[in-house]
C-alpha cells in the first residue's frame, strides 16, 4: 500500500478491508474474470451502446470488457461525451477559424481561453442542461450552472459571472408553469449561493419546446495568462487527488442514457435520477481551487461532470499521454453500497480531480482542510500508458485512456433536406394582413410588447443576484452583460447570447449566422469590441436525416460567419435528442459572443438618458417579416425566408458602434432584433424612463416591424452629430434620422410623403405609463 | 491614522470583497478576518458581510454564530465595538442574539434583487450618524430571507427606543414587519441591515453612491469626529 493513502481526510478512506468484505470483493467482475468468461452476456444495449460499438470495445481490449470498463466506455462513448454524431462537422470551427492571436486555448479544452490584453485572459463557455431540467426543473437547472462553473474553474480562472439562455413551451401551458419557475428557481438558488452575478441571457417561448425546454448556461472566468491550467496529467508518481463532494448514486447512467435518449412513451424507464446540487460545496471548491492554484500545487486539473471519475481519469491521462493507477475503493462515498462500475458512472456534483506532486500533497490537503473541502488521494500517475483501476486489490479496469477519451466512434450520419422545407419557405408572410392605420399599428406594438417572449423579464431576472462581486457594469435588460476586470485600468468584458429557432427552422444556415450576428451586434451595441464565440447547438435526434441536415447547415453557417466576422469559436456544446416522440424542436443554435471593453466607463446602455438627443436608425430596412415576432404573435405564422444575412454590414455597424462608444458620441444604443424598431424604441423609452418623438421615413409598418439584420437605434449627444456622421460615412453605415428624445410618451408619426392616404394617418402615441404597464404585466400574471 | 475595519469571511460569505471595497472607498483600511480564528486583529469596527454562510443550511446564520471568531466578536460588540451586519450578516447577528428579531422567507417566497428606497430612522448609531433623520437613500436589496419579524412587544420597544435604523420607503419588498430594513441594539453600536449599502458606492456598478454613507459615518465615529 502506498504511504499516501493515509493522507485522506475522508473517514471512508483508510478503512481496512476486513475479511468480511470477501463476499463483496468476490462478486466484482475483474479483468481476469473477463478474460476467462468471454461469453458472459453484458447489458451494453441498456447502457446505450450499439452492438457495433460493443464489438469495437471487445476488439480494442482483445477480450470482453469488465463491468467497470463497460461503464467507462458507455459514458465516454455516449453522444453527450464523445460528440460522435457531430465531430466530423464541428471540425469546421477549427478549419475555418479566422487567424487570431487572441486564442490561448481552443476547442477541446474544458473551455476556450481568450487574451484580452494587460496580461489578462478570459475563459467562457455555454453548455446545455436541457433534459435534466425537464425531468426535474429546479435541480436540473441548478446543476447546469454548477457544471459550467466547474469547467471555467478547471481552466485556472476565477468564475466571475453567469448567463442563462432559456426556452420554454407556450407561456400559458400548464407544464410551463411547472418547468419555468423551477428552472429559474434552480438557477437563482445555485448561482446566488455561489456568489456569481447573473448578467443576462435570453427567455423565449415556442410550442416546439413544450416537451423539451432549453436550459443553456454560460459562465465566464478571468485569470492572468500564466494561471492557465490544462486537463493533462504529468509526472510519473504524481498523486491523483479527488476533491469536493462524496460520490453518490446521482445520475448514474445519466451521461449515456439521460442525455442521449429521446423522450417518448416507451423511454420513460430510461430516466434515472437527476443530480442534486450543493452550491455551498461548489463555493468552497472555487475558493479552495483558486488558493491551490495560487500556491502552485496543481500540475493538472479536471472537473467531474457527465461521466464523473471515468471522464476525469481518462481525459487527464490521455491529455498528458501517461498512464494512471486508481484505487476505486479510496473514492469517498455517500452511499457505501456503490460498486466500482457505479462509482465510475456517478455524476455526483461538486467534484474535481487534481494531479499533485508527492512533495506537495500535505500542503494541498492542508488548504483543502482549511476550506472544509474533503480531498483524498485515490491513485497516481504511471509511465505504463494504461489506465488501471483496482477494487480492494483486484484489477477491474485495464484500458488505454485514449481509447475511451479520444478514440470513440465517429459517425457521419445521413442528412437530407426535410420534406416540407420548400413549402415552408413558400409560405411567405407577405400574404398576411398588415396594419396601416395608427390605431392598428399601436395595437400591434402593444400586443408584441405584451407577448411573453418580448415582455419585461424582471419576474425572472429579479430572482438572480446581479450585483455580487461589485464589478457588474451591465446586466439585463441591457443588450449585453458586462463585467469590470480591472478596477484600476477599467478593462472589462461584455457578453451576449442569442439564437432564434424560428429563423433557423426556416433556414438553419442563415439562422445560425443570424444568431451570431445578433450576439455580435449586441456586444458592439454595449460598446465592446467582439472577440470570440462560444455556442450551444440544440437539435433533435441526429438519427433523423432531416435533423442532421439542419445540424450540418447550422454548423456550416456558423463556421462561415465566424470566419467572415473574424471571431473564432473557442468551444461549445452540442445537445441532440431534443425531441418528443418523432417531433424535434426547431433547430436552435445559441451563440455567445465575448467582447472587450478597454474602458467600461464608456459602455453604452439602451435607455434614452437625456432629453433632446437625436434618434437615428442605423442600417437598411427591407420588407423582412419571415420568422418575425409580428408574424408569430399576430398571426401564429411561421414561413417564408428569415432576414437576409449581411456580415459586411454587421461588421461595419459594429465598428461604428464601438468607435462611437469610445469617443463618447452616443447617449444610448440598442440593437434591433425580435419585434424590430417598434420594440427597440419602446425598450429605449422604458429603460430610460423617457419618451421620444419620431417620424418614420417610409412605410410605417415595414419600418416598425421588419426584422432586417445589421441595424441599431442610437441617440446622439448634442454636438456630436457631425462627428458621428463622419464615423458612419467612414464605415459606410447608412442612417435615417428618426427624431428626438424627450417627453412622456412614445410618439410615432408617419412620413407625410409615405402615407398613401392622408385620411388613414399612421400616427400614434403611447404614454410611457401605458407602455410600462403593458410590458410589465405579462410574466407576473402568468407565473405569480 | 487610518481606521481599521474588519470583514469576517465565513465559509459561503459572498459580499466580503464588496464590503472591503466599500471600506476602502470610504477611506478606511479593510482587514480580512477568518471565521476559524479566535482573533479580531485589533480592528476598530467589524462588518459581517452578505452571502450564504454554511449554505444557509439549518437556518440562515444559525451555524455561523458558532464560529470561533464569534466568540471574540460577541463580547467586543457588547462592550461597544461598532458592528454592521449586512444581509446574511444581519441574520447572523440575530442568531447570535446581538440583535432582536429574526429574518424569514420573503413574502413572495422568491429571492429578489432590486434597488430599494430606504428612510433613515435614526442617526444615533456609528453607521448612520452621517445621514439626517428622515433622509431617503437608494441601495440594493438582494435576499431570499429578508422579511424582518419580531413579536409585537419587541417591535413596539424597537420603535419606542429608536432602534429602528431604516425602513423601506415606497413599498415593502419582502413583507418585513413595520417595513423594517434595519435595526440596532440598545446601545446603537450593533446595526443589522438587510439591504446592501456596499453595492451602492459607485454609479458604474450600482444605483448610486448613497450606500457609502454607512461606511464614512463609521470611520468618522471611530476617528472621534
Amino acid at each position: 500500500m502506498s504511504p499516501v493513502d493515509g493522507a485522506s481526510v475522508s473517514p471512508v478512506d483508510g478503512t481496512p478491508v476486513s475479511p468480511g468484505d470477501g463476499a463483496l470483493v468476490s462478486r466484482v467482475d475483474t479483468v481476469a474474470r473477463a478474460a476467462a468468461t468471454p461469453g458472459q452476456p453484458q447489458p451494453h444495449a441498456e447502457l446505450g451502446l450499439t452492438d457495433a460499438e460493443y464489438a469495437r470495445i471487445r476488439e480494442l481490449l482483445g477480450r470482453r470488457p469488465t463491468d467497470s470498463e463497460l461503464a467507462i466506455y458507455s459514458v465516454m462513448w455516449s453522444e453527450h461525451c464523445s460528440y460522435k454524431s457531430s465531430k466530423v462537422h464541428l471540425r469546421q470551427f477549427a478549419e475555418k477559424a479566422p487567424s487570431t492571436r487572441a486564442l490561448l486555448a481552443g476547442i477541446g479544452q474544458n473551455a476556450g481561453v481568450v487574451d484580452i490584453g494587460q496580461g489578462y485572459a478570459v475563459t467562457f463557455k455555454i453548455e446545455s442542461h436541457n433534459h435534466p431540467s425537464y425531468v426535474e426543473p429546479f435541480q436540473g437547472a441548478a446543476t447546469g450552472v454548477g457544471g459550467i462553473v466547474r469547467d471555467i474553474l478547471a481552466m485556472g480562472a476565477r468564475p466571475v459571472a453567469v448567463m442563462d439562455a432559456l426556452r420554454f413551451g407556450p407561456a400559458d401551458a400548464p407544464d410551463t408553469r411547472r418547468v419555468l419557475p423551477g428552472v429559474v428557481g434552480g438557477i437563482s438558488f445555485y448561482g446566488n449561493c455561489l456568489g456569481l452575478p447573473n448578467i443576462g441571457g435570453e427567455l423565449a417561448f415556442d410550442p416546439c419546446y413544450a416537451g423539451n425546454p432549453l436550459v443553456n448556461a454560460l459562465c465566464v472566468g478571468v485569470m492572468r495568462h500564466e494561471d492557465l491550467k490544462l486537463a493533462a496529467a504529468r509526472g510519473t508518481g504524481n498523486a491523483v487527488i479527488l476533491l469536493g463532494s462524496g460520490t453518490g448514486p446521482d445520475g448514474i447512467g445519466g451521461a449515456s442514457v439521460l442525455a442521449s435518449a429521446t423522450f417518448g412513451g416507451s423511454e420513460s424507464a430510461k430516466r434515472p435520477s437527476v443530480q442534486v446540487g450543493d452550491p455551498f460545496m461548489e463555493k468552497l471548491l472555487i475558493e479552495c481551487c483558486l488558493e491551490l492554484y495560487a500556491a502552485g500545487l496543481v500540475v493538472g486539473i479536471q472537473d467531474l461532470g457527465a461521466a464523473g471519475v471515468s471522464c476525469a481519469t481518462a481525459e487527464l491521462a490521455a491529455g498528458g499521454g501517461v498512464g494512471m493507477r486508481i484505487r476505486l475503493e479510496a473514492v469517498p462515498l455517500r452511499d457505501p453500497a456503490l460498486g466500482p462500475a457505479e462509482i465510475l458512472m456517478s455524476e455526483s456534483q461538486e467534484r474535481m480531480m487534481a494531479i499533485v506532486e508527492p512533495g506537495d500533497i500535505d500542503r494541498f490537503l492542508e488548504i483543502c482542510a482549511r476550506w472544509d473541502v474533503p480531498a483524498t488521494v485515490i491513485g497516481e500517475v504511471t509511465d505504463g500508458g494504461m489506465l488501471e483501476m483496482t477494487w480492494h486489490g483486484e484489477q477491474v479496469v485495464d484500458i488505454l485512456p485514449a481509447s475511451a477519451a479520444d478514440d470513440g466512434p465517429v459517425y457521419r450520419r445521413p442528412a437530407a433536406r426535410p420534406a416540407g422545407q420548400d413549402q415552408l419557405a413558400a409560405s411567405d408572410p407577405s400574404a398576411l394582413p398588415r396594419p396601416a392605420a395608427g390605431a392598428e399599428l399601436r395595437a400591434a406594438l402593444l400586443a408584441l410588447l405584451a407577448s411573453p417572449g418580448l415582455a419585461d423579464k424582471t419576474w425572472v431576472t429579479e430572482q438572480y443576484d446581479r450585483h455580487v462581486r461589485g464589478d457588474t457594469v451591465l446586466a439585463m435588460p441591457q443588450d449585453a452583460g458586462a463585467i469590470r476586470v480591472d478596477e484600476r485600468t477599467h478593462l472589462g468584458v461584455a457578453l451576449a447570447t442569442d439564437g432564434n429557432g424560428r429563423y433557423s427552422r426556416l433556414d438553419p444556415y442563415a439562422g445560425a449566422q443570424l444568431a451570431l450576428a445578433e450576439a455580435y451586434r449586441n456586444v458592439a451595441a454595449a460598446g465592446a469590441v467582439p472577440l470570440a464565440v462560444t455556442n450551444c447547438l440544440n437539435f433533435g435526434s441526429p438519427e433523423d436525416p432531416a435533423v442532421m441536415w439542419q445540424f450540418t447547415e447550422a454548423v456550416r453557417g456558423l463556421a462561415d460567419a465566424c470566419a467572415t466576422l473574424g471571431v473564432p469559436v473557442t468551444g461549445g456544446n452540442v445537445s441532440f435528442y431534443n425531441q418528443t416522440a418523432a417531433v424535434p424542436i426547431h433547430p436552435t443554435p445559441v451563440v455567445g459572443v465575448l467582447g472587450v471593453h478597454q474602458d467600461v466607463r464608456r459602455r453604452l446602455t439602451i435607455g434614452f438618458a437625456q432629453d433632446g438627443d437625436t434618434v437615428l436608425l442605423l442600417g437598411r430596412t427591407a420588407d423582412e417579416l419571415g420568422g418575425s415576432a409580428w408574424a408569430q404573435v399576430m398571426h401564429g405564422h411561421l414561413g417564408g425566408r428569415p432576414p437576409a444575412v449581411d456580415l459586411a454590414a454587421e461588421r461595419a455597424l459594429a465598428a461604428v458602434l464601438t468607435a462611437a462608444a469610445s469617443g463618447g458620441l452616443l447617449s444610448a444604443a440598442h440593437d434591433l432584433s425580435d419585434g424590430g424598431l417598434a420594440i427597440a424604441l419602446a425598450e429605449c423609452c422604458l429603460a430610460g424612463g423617457r419618451g421620444c418623438r419620431v417620424t418614420l421615413p417610409g412605410d410605417a409598418f415595414t419600418l416598425l416591424f421588419s426584422e432586417s439584420a445589421a441595424r441599431a437605434v442610437v441617440a446622439v449627444r448634442p454636438g456630436s452629430e457631425a462627428a458621428f456622421a463622419a464615423l458612419r460615412d467612414t464605415h459606410g453605415v447608412p442612417a435615417a434620422t428618426l427624431g428626438v428624445t424627450g417627453g412622456a410618451s412614445l410618439d410615432v408619426r408617419a412620413s407625410p410623403a409615405a402615407s398613401a392616404s392622408p385620411k388613414a394617418s399612421a400616427n400614434f402615441v403611447v404614454p410611457l405609463d401605458e407602455l410600462a404597464d403593458v410590458h410589465r404585466a405579462t410574466l407576473p400574471a402568468l407565473f405569480g | 491614522m487610518t481606521e481599521r475595519v474588519g470583514i469576517i469571511t465565513f465559509p459561503g460569505s459572498l459580499d466580503d470583497s464588496d464590503a472591503a471595497r466599500a471600506v476602502a472607498r470610504a477611506g478606511g483600511e479593510p482587514v480580512r478576518l477568518w471565521h476559524a480564528d479566535h482573533d479580531l486583529r485589533g480592528v476598530d469596527a467589524v462588518i459581517l458581510p452578505g452571502g450564504f454562510s454554511y449554505g444557509d443550511y439549518l437556518r440562515c446564520g444559525a451555524i455561523a454564530r458558532f464560529a470561533p471568531v464569534m466568540r471574540e466578536l460577541v463580547p467586543a460588540a457588547r462592550a461597544g465595538l461598532p458592528v454592521l451586519g449586512i444581509c446574511n450578516g444581519f441574520q447572523i447577528l440575530c442568531e447570535a442574539h446581538l440583535l432582536p428579531g429574526a429574518l424569514t422567507r420573503n413574502a413572495g417566497l422568491r429571492f429578489i434583487d432590486r434597488d430599494v428606497r430606504l428612510r433613515i430612522e435614526t442617526t444615533a448609531t456609528p453607521w448612520t450618524r452621517g445621514f439626517s433623520t428622515g433622509q431617503e437613500i437608494t441601495v440594493v436589496l438582494k435576499s431570499g430571507e429578508g422579511a424582518y419579524v419580531a413579536d409585537p412587544a419587541t417591535l413596539a420597544a424597537l420603535a419606542a427606543g429608536g432602534q429602528v435604523v431604516a425602513r423601506y420607503s415606497g413599498g415593502n419588498p419582502n413583507g418585513s414587519a413595520g417595513d423594517i430594513a434595519g435595526v440596532c441594539n440598545e446601545a446603537g453600536n450593533v446595526v443589522g441591515l438587510m439591504p446592501h449599502p456596499e453595492h451602492a458606492i459607485d454609479p458604474l456598478t450600482g444605483p448610486g453612491t448613497d450606500g457609502l454613507g454607512f461606511f464614512t459615518s463609521a470611520l468618522r465615529a471611530m476617528a472621534g469626529q
